[in-house]
């Protein structure tokens, strides 16, 4: 055996660095929490979803005549097709989920502040580019939902001013949402943005560590090393994080579970009822709203009573978290040593960012409309007045070393 | 040959700024055909033929729905009643003229944006001018949530934007133009081709 190894190694040394810098030699804080769980899971979704997806294509056919029923087709007639169908369907919820708890953790202990800033933006360009993954993948059933949801998402180009005609065009290569619009998401949806998210993943694990990962009590552990270099906070990422992930894949993996074989609808939120209906190009839906995880944006866009202005504000939403590196000023990074102001702050956009998502399922009416300009202006109030509030207030004395 | 006096920094950056102009002039050529590539096939632009509709059986108040380059078209006949109350929302829409002149042809930019001839027929593309939806019909004396002074017209659910009976987008809501007006003309009395001017265009 180790002869084999030693073959190995003097043919392929970085392999044994590479298990060295990001595994076995890499030092993490001792002092990770629950909210330290998610960004192994994001990775393992996204083994989920690249292996159910695989096995998927090997029966769905892309063409506006035969993709809903070669879903139908998965479902019912090729041997556990439903569960892989299922996996894949429920697995982009669960994906969103473990993405929004694994920012709303960078949010709370201030994980996207120097000098993780490149760590923080490439975490979002994953974020936006599963976002176009996910819109990609949704009008593949080609369902009521796919192809409305999908006329309404590329329609909002159309609000740019001069080109926005040529550009909703260009995407949709046709005059409507069509055969044409439908085989191109699918070449977009295998190949191109999980090549994209594959290799962003990997320099965003790379980038962090490097720069070492930040922690609940957000101190460096790098200013205090022992004798060896090697921190005194840290612990080796194997075997102890490692242990500790698979504890908690095994926890996510019974609710994984449950949602797939109990509700891999989940009531109409993780799969629409009117997308159980085929594509129609003449009948839209008469109550259409996007799936859970983009609601909170789909609010702030019906907020806005002006085309450009709503895609500009919904555009905007997402965009405005590449800026928040440079917008909190905050003297400490961990909300547990924060002032008030930005405890209340973040409180107060955490409400908001729900409040929107129950919005965005809701129609269009009223009140409805009325609540959702407040929570939208909340929503940017919380970034754009950040550079004040962040300031305001004595923030706790920050420990030398982290607490358990 | 000497080197002596032979400014590198200037030669560097020479070097790099040809590089990079002659490179991405290339690049933009490379771009042209796989950007190209996603614009309508020929197969897509020939799709597009106009079509016939059959208004024989349609009443007062009744829409019939037609497709067009894939699109819904809608053609409603309008009774005198509805005729007469559009010029009463002349100040709740926010384009009464038609004035912007991409939503209609020439010959339907009058008040009540059809053809003066068959002016109750309003024949309109049914599809939303904010993001693309296919709005509902909604008549003055059906059940719904649009107010009393709700004189019918078209609501889409996507978004909230509504339209009165002859298309024209109300002030206050998402969609920024009234319904789009295809090109369409009378064969008789009772058939109407959507997606030409003229019949000669037909042909």
């Amino acid at each position: 055996m180790k002869a084999v190894l030693t073959w190995f190694d003097s043919r392929y040394p970085s392999a044994y660095k590479l298990w060295m810098d990001h595994l076995a030699g890499y030092y993490a804080p001792k002092n990770f929490n629950f909210w330290y769980y998610f960004g192994s899971l994001a990775l393992l979704m996204l083994v989920v979803q690249i292996v159910s997806g695989i096995f998927l294509t090997m029966n769905y056919k892309p063409g506006a005549e035969t993709a809903f029923a070669s879903v139908e087709y998965i479902m019912r007639d090729v041997n556990w097709g439903w569960l892989i169908r299922y996996m894949h369907s429920t697995g982009a919820s669960f994906f969103f989920i473990v993405v929004y708890l694994h920012m709303f953790r960078g949010l709370l202990y201030g994980s996207y502040r120097a000098p993780r800033e490149l760590v923080w933006i490439l975490g979002m360009l994953i974020y936006f580019a599963l976002m176009a993954e996910a819109f990609m993948g949704y009008l593949l059933p080609w369902g009521q939902m796919s192809y409305w949801g999908a006329q309404v998402i590329i329609s909002l180009f159309g609000a740019i001013p001069y080109i926005g005609d040529h550009i909703t065009l260009w995407i949709r290569g046709d005059f409507v949402v069509s055969d044409a619009t439908l085989n191109r998401f699918f070449a977009l949806h295998v190949i191109a943005v999980p090549i994209a998210l594959l290799g962003l993943v990997v320099v965003h694990i790379f980038a962090l560590h490097d720069v070492g990962s930040n922690n609940p009590d957000g101190i460096e552990i790098k200013k205090n090393k022992d004798e060896n270099g090697i921190p005194k906070d840290g612990i080796p990422f194997h075997p102890y994080y490692t242990v500790k992930d698979i504890f908690g894949v095994m926890v996510f993996g019974m609710l994984f579970a449950w949602v797939m074989f109990y509700a891999p609808e989940m009531y109409g939120y993780f799969l629409e009822f009117n997308n159980f209906v085929p594509a129609d190009s003449l009948t839209t839906p008469a109550h259409i709203a996007p799936v859970w995880y983009f609601t909170p944006y789909y609010a702030i866009l019906r907020a806005i009573p002006d085309k450009l202005g709503g895609v500009i504000g919904m555009g905007g939403a997402v965009g405005i978290f590449f800026l928040l590196p440079w917008l909190d000023r905050s003297p400490v990074k961990s909300i547990r040593y924060k002032a008030w102001p930005f405890k209340f702050a973040l409180f107060l956009f955490t409400v908001s960012f729900i409040a929107l998502g129950i919005l965005g399922v809701l129609p269009a009416e009223g009140t409805y409309i009325t609540m959702a300009r407040i929570f939208s202006g909340i929503y940017f109030g919380f970034f754009i007045f950040m550079p004040f509030y962040s300031t305001w207030g004595t923030p706790k004395e920050v420990p030398e070393r982290v607490t358990m | 040959m000497s080197k002596e006096g032979v400014d590198n920094s200037k030669r560097r950056f020479l070097s790099i700024a040809v590089n990079s102009v002659v490179g991405a002039v290339g690049v933009g050529f490379a771009a042209v055909p796989f950007v190209s590539y996603w614009q309508p096939s020929a197969r897509a632009r020939a799709a597009g033929s106009p079509v016939e509709v059959d208004i024989s059986k349609l009443e007062e108040g009744q829409k019939v729905d037609v497709e067009w380059r894939g699109k819904p078209v809608w053609v409603v006949k309008r009774s005198q009643q509805n005729l007469d109350e559009l010029a009463t929302l002349d100040g709740i829409v926010s384009d009464p003229a038609s004035d912007v002149t991409s939503q209609q042809p020439d010959y339907a930019k009058n008040a009540f944006r059809a053809r003066e001839d068959r002016k109750n027929i309003l024949v309109v593309v049914g599809i939303c001018t904010h993001l693309g939806c296919s709005p509902t019909y909604v008549k003055a004396d059906q059940p719904h949530v649009l107010g009393d002074d709700w004189k019918g017209g078209f609501f889409c659910p996507c978004h909230g934007s509504k339209f009165d009976l002859a298309g024209r987008v109300y002030k206050g809501v998402p969609a920024p133009t009234n319904l789009v007006v295809p090109p369409y003309a009378y064969i008789d009395d009772n058939r109407i081709i959507v997606g030409v001017d003229s019949l000669e265009g037909a042909a």
